[in-house]
């Protein structure tokens, strides 16, 4: 077994590395995918929040993902293209969307919290869809990726930086938080809110709290998303992207402070390689998510390092 | 020429047929919610697959019909092949699921939707397939009050009452159902009473399954037999159940009809009655833009009021 | 005059240059998920006229986008940055167009599109290295509206799903037809259910129905529609009623008119070969779908007869020229690189066994699209 803390580097400098050599060697579309890795690992991050700290099965992190976008989309079209002025609205919007969806979904708890997420979900899907304000189902592109003064945002590599910067710091947040008073407490909330109420804390308050913060982390990768791809559409909001968001907190290790970009490296590159094998290539993800599940639990993170230390 | 649209009044008997199309649409989501709700309040097995079944229901029905002519045979292939599916992905997966917590529910029967799609595509191609309401149930029929209301869709009423009525005949009065009910309530407990467990969870997941494969081959008549078909109903479902009540039969049908109409209504209506206030053009997109999200607005609204649905017993 | 087949190839291994540069092509295209059968036979149709021409200097590479524009893009990004393709195409569905071309030709690369043609790549954002070989998306909903004065059509209902393809489709019908709107409905993208609209349609006096609804969704409403005894016709665009979902549709679609640019009766040597040959290859009727991707290939190999795609000026000038045999028979481009062509009216019939259209007349001809005007390049 490695230690949880040696795989963590290891996936940290790997992460970094790839992508350098890959510019190194002239092959810019490996810089691409690290950047998506780096992305959805950061918003498998803030769904790692709410799901793997606090216990809470949000199969409607789309909706943040997507509308994260959506503000990073729409402030471009009128005009506001640099990045440092487009996060704090990106994670703004994703937080105060948790805010709602949140306080309203955490009035219920286990099965019933999946599918009323699902279901708020795909109410923010359809009204992206027949709104035509902003492209509707067509989308709304970026014709010109947006600005980070000083850099070039538009060299793979430089944009990259962007990415795998915002996913450190959202990483040691979320540590700095599973290691707080807040973080015992929503650890409590998930193992034990009975006792929770015991000692006086309410459970609605830490769970929503934990849920805002998940938002608005998953509402800023959206953002970043959008300019990866120069372009937002109500795929970033569907129920698939909310399934797939859960599929890389699980195959990296739910919980693990770096197992969704251990689930996004994997999903990424498997998206990729099996693509080239097969029409059916679907069928084979499939296959192997159900292995996981079935026999690998606790993620690759879980598999090569064994269950978490109980702190 | 200038255009206009007419701003017709509506009339009782376009309003009357619209409601018997929302108990129709109604109907179908209890064939769905039924099983979703029944596996989940024995199981406790919340399953994203029941959908895939709702599909393999349409499919079997509409290669069975075409091979032999009969929508009859197709109907009662439908039936088998979704129970047999279910049977199959309930011993071969699902059973080591039961003690696992709901997470890894979700992202097996998420693999399973992945596979059961491809496999779909991998049989039957990537086209439509055809499907069409028998000879003997064509056509429309008269109802009072001028009312013209196609007499296929009435069937699928009358069918999804039987079922309803069924179900609480075989939960209320039956041994099965007794069975049922304590696999609810203990599951230690009737396992110590000698009732073989394994069998009657496979047996329930079957039932669930088999009622998706039914609510499939009837849609399927209607609508275009395509892989992806059952997405979209799961997700109708799931809001079905969580207003209804997680585990309540009862509260499956009395969800399923709200939704039916409110989804029916609010489509029909909506887009007229803001054309009172807008220009015409803006006001059907804002319409239609409102109506689609008015069964999750109706969802919320129950959620504030009782969160664990109109009938759910356990939240 | 138009060059046959045969002799069009004969002319291309002629003039071909003796070094040609390899031309690489990227095509991105939806292969699985709901909308794989539109994709499945665009790819097909263009492996066919690339199988025929076998022209070495020609390389294809094919992915599959599962109609997802992230997906899509990053697809483009790879082709253009480690595939080093020379042109892209593919994509079928406007929303993947709008997320993959801006930013392809800003790279300086060739699109040819051989489905997709939203309104925003006809005007403003028309671009020279930008080629539509199918239609503007509105052409076919335009076509149907002037069908509808020519059948003395006076009150429609018209109904399309509530997004931007939609509104277009709408807009585009409404464009060219002249009577009075008994009935504007938008539906619900994906929607499987049409009995609310099917009472309303009855209800509102109209006496013809125009519906734009691609895909299941037509599949669902025309089967709805025949069922619920409604005798109102119906008029719609080829995409419901192409060769794939027919046979799903059945007897509910027979006698319904429907516009294309493209059916397996027009009439010319191109056509009659390509519809036998794609019959002999793949075991089934060529789709429009099929038949622009077979034109889609046969313009660009008719192009790399005349330039070298290193040279872009000229490239660009040999595609302009449209120089090969359409199985639409006259074909050529507008200024914004959109076609200019007849679109025909079909009806829906039953040939054997197997349901398919036969035309019955023309609605446009020598149609252009509305945005040619705002195209500045």
């Amino acid at each position: 077994m490695i230690p949880e803390r040696w795989l963590n580097v290891a996936l940290a400098a790997g992460l970094l590395a790839v992508p350098l050599l890959a510019v190194a060697a002239g092959e810019t579309f490996t810089v691409t995918l690290a950047t998506k890795v780096a992305i959805l690992g950061l918003a498998g991050a803030g769904l790692n929040l709410a799901l793997g700290y606090g216990g809470l099965v949000s199969f409607g992190h789309a909706a943040f993902f997507g509308l994260g976008g959506y503000a990073a989309g729409i402030l471009a079209s009128h005009g506001i293209v640099s990045m440092p002025a487009i996060w704090p609205v990106a994670i703004a919007t994703g937080g105060l969307a948790a805010l709602a969806i949140g306080a309203l979904s955490l009035r219920t708890t286990g099965v019933y919290f999946i599918m009323t997420t699902l279901a708020f979900g795909q109410m923010v899907y359809y009204f992206a869809v027949s709104w035509p304000a902003y492209g509707g189902e067509d989308g709304l592109p970026i014709y010109v990726r947006n600005r980070f003064s000083g850099l070039d945002t538009l060299d793979p590599i430089q944009f990259f930086a962007l990415a795998y910067v915002l996913l450190l710091a959202a990483l040691a947040l979320t540590a700095r938080i599973a290691a707080s008073r807040f973080g015992l407490a929503l650890a409590g909330a998930r193992q034990n809110p009975a006792r929770l109420q015991a000692v006086g804390i309410r459970r609605y308050g830490i769970a929503l709290t934990a849920f805002v913060i998940s938002g608005a982390i998953t509402g800023l990768a959206g953002a970043l998303y959008a300019d990866l791809n120069r372009f937002v559409s109500p795929a970033m909001l569907s129920w698939q992207t909310s399934g797939e968001l859960l599929v890389f907190v699980i195959l990296g290790g739910t919980g693990r402070l770096w197992g969704p970009v251990a689930g996004a490296a994997l999903y990424v590159t498997l998206e990729h390689w099996l693509g080239g094998v097969s029409d059916y290539w679907r069928f084979l993800l499939g296959l192997l998510l159900l292995g996981v599940v079935l026999f690998a639990r606790g993620g690759v993170i879980g598999l090569l390092s064994g269950p978490p230390r109980h702190g | 020429m200038p255009r206009s649209v007419r701003c017709s009044a509506l009339s009782a008997s376009l309003l009357a047929e619209q409601v018997l199309n929302g108990l129709q649409l109604g109907v179908m989501l209890f064939l769905m919610a039924a099983g979703l709700t029944l596996v989940f309040g024995v199981m406790g097995l919340i399953n994203l697959a029941h959908g895939s079944l709702y599909m393999v229901g349409a499919f079997a029905c509409a290669a069975t019909a075409a091979a032999t002519g009969s929508f009859w045979l197709g109907l009662a292939a439908s039936l088998a092949a979704a129970a047999a599916a279910g049977a199959l992905v309930e011993i071969a997966v699902l059973r080591r699921l039961y003690a696992r917590d709901h997470l890894d529910q979700v992202l097996a029967t998420f693999a399973l939707i992945l596979m059961f799609s491809e496999a779909t595509r991998w049989l039957f191609g990537s086209f439509p397939l055809y499907l069409d309401v028998p000879r003997s149930l064509a056509g429309a029929v008269e109802l009072p009050f001028g009312i013209r209301y196609p007499l296929y869709r009435l069937m699928i009423i009358g069918v999804g009452l039987a079922v309803a009525l069924g179900l609480f005949w075989l939960i209320g009065r039956t041994r099965l159902g007794v069975r049922i009910r304590a696999g609810e309530a203990d599951r230690e407990m009737i396992a110590a009473l000698g009732v073989d467990i394994a069998r009657l969870y496979t047996l329930v997941f079957a039932l669930g399954a088999a009622l998706a494969g039914l609510a499939g081959a009837l849609v399927g008549t209607l609508q275009s037999v395509q892989v992806g078909m059952g997405e979209p109903v799961l997700i109708l479902a799931f809001v079905v159940i969580v207003i209804g009540g997680i585990g309540s039969i009862k509260g499956a049908l009395v969800g399923a009809l709200l939704v039916g109409v409110t989804d029916t209504l609010g489509r029909a209506l909506l887009p007229s009655a803001l054309g009172a206030f807008m220009e015409p053009s803006g006001a059907t997109a804002v319409g239609s833009a409102i109506a689609s999200m008015l069964i999750y607005v109706l969802m919320a609204l129950v959620l504030v009021v009782r969160p664990a649905g109109l009938f759910g017993a356990r939240a | 005059m138009k060059p046959t087949m045969t002799a069009v190839l004969a002319a291309m291994a002629l003039t071909a240059p003796a070094l040609a540069e390899p031309v690489k092509v990227g095509m991105i295209t939806t292969l699985s998920g709901g909308g794989a059968g539109l994709g499945i036979d665009v790819r097909d149709g263009f492996m066919l006229a690339m199988q025929q021409a076998n022209n070495p200097d020609l390389e294809l590479v094919v992915e599959d986008d599962q109609q997802k524009p992230d997906i899509a893009v990053q697809l483009a990004d790879e082709m253009i940055q480690s595939e080093k393709v020379d042109v892209l195409t593919g994509i079928i569905f406007s929303n993947l167009a709008m997320a993959v071309i801006p930013s392809a030709v800003a790279q300086g690369k060739f699109y040819l599109s051989p489905n997709a043609g939203p309104s925003a790549l006809a005007g403003s954002g028309c671009d020279p290295n930008y080629f539509n070989v199918a239609w503007q998306n509105d052409n076919l909903h335009e076509a149907a509206g002037a069908y509808a004065n020519d059948a003395g059509f006076a009150n429609s209902f018209i109904m399309a799903p509530n997004y931007p393809a939609g509104t277009d489709a709408l807009t585009g019908y409404k464009r060219f037809y002249e009577g009075e709107l008994a009935g504007e409905v938008y539906t619900q993208l994906g929607q499987t259910d049409y009995a609310a609209e099917i009472a309303q349609i009855r209800d509102s006096g109209a006496d013809s129905v125009f519906f734009f609804l691609p895909g299941g969704m037509g599949i669902s409403f025309m089967k709805q529609y025949a069922q619920a005894g409604v005798d109102i016709p119906l008029i719609g665009p080829a995409f419901s009623f192409d060769q794939g979902i027919l046979q799903a549709v059945g007897d509910a679609a027979l006698g319904v008119k429907n516009t294309s640019q493209w059916s397996k009766d027009i009439d010319n040597p191109t056509n009659k070969a390509f519809v036998e040959s794609f019959q002999t290859e793949y075991g089934r009727l060529p789709s429009l779908y099929a038949s622009q991707g077979f034109d889609t290939a046969n313009l660009l190999l008719s192009a790399m007869g005349k330039a070298e795609v290193t040279d872009a000026d000229a490239f660009r000038a040999a595609l302009e020229e449209a120089d090969f045999a359409s199985t639409r028979g006259d074909f050529r481009f507008g200024p914004n690189h959109h076609p200019i062509q007849d679109i025909y009216v079909r009806e829906v019939v039953k040939e054997g066994d197997v349901y398919t259209n036969r035309i019955v007349g023309v609605a446009l001809k020598d149609h252009a699209d509305a945005y040619a005007a705002e195209c500045q390049m």
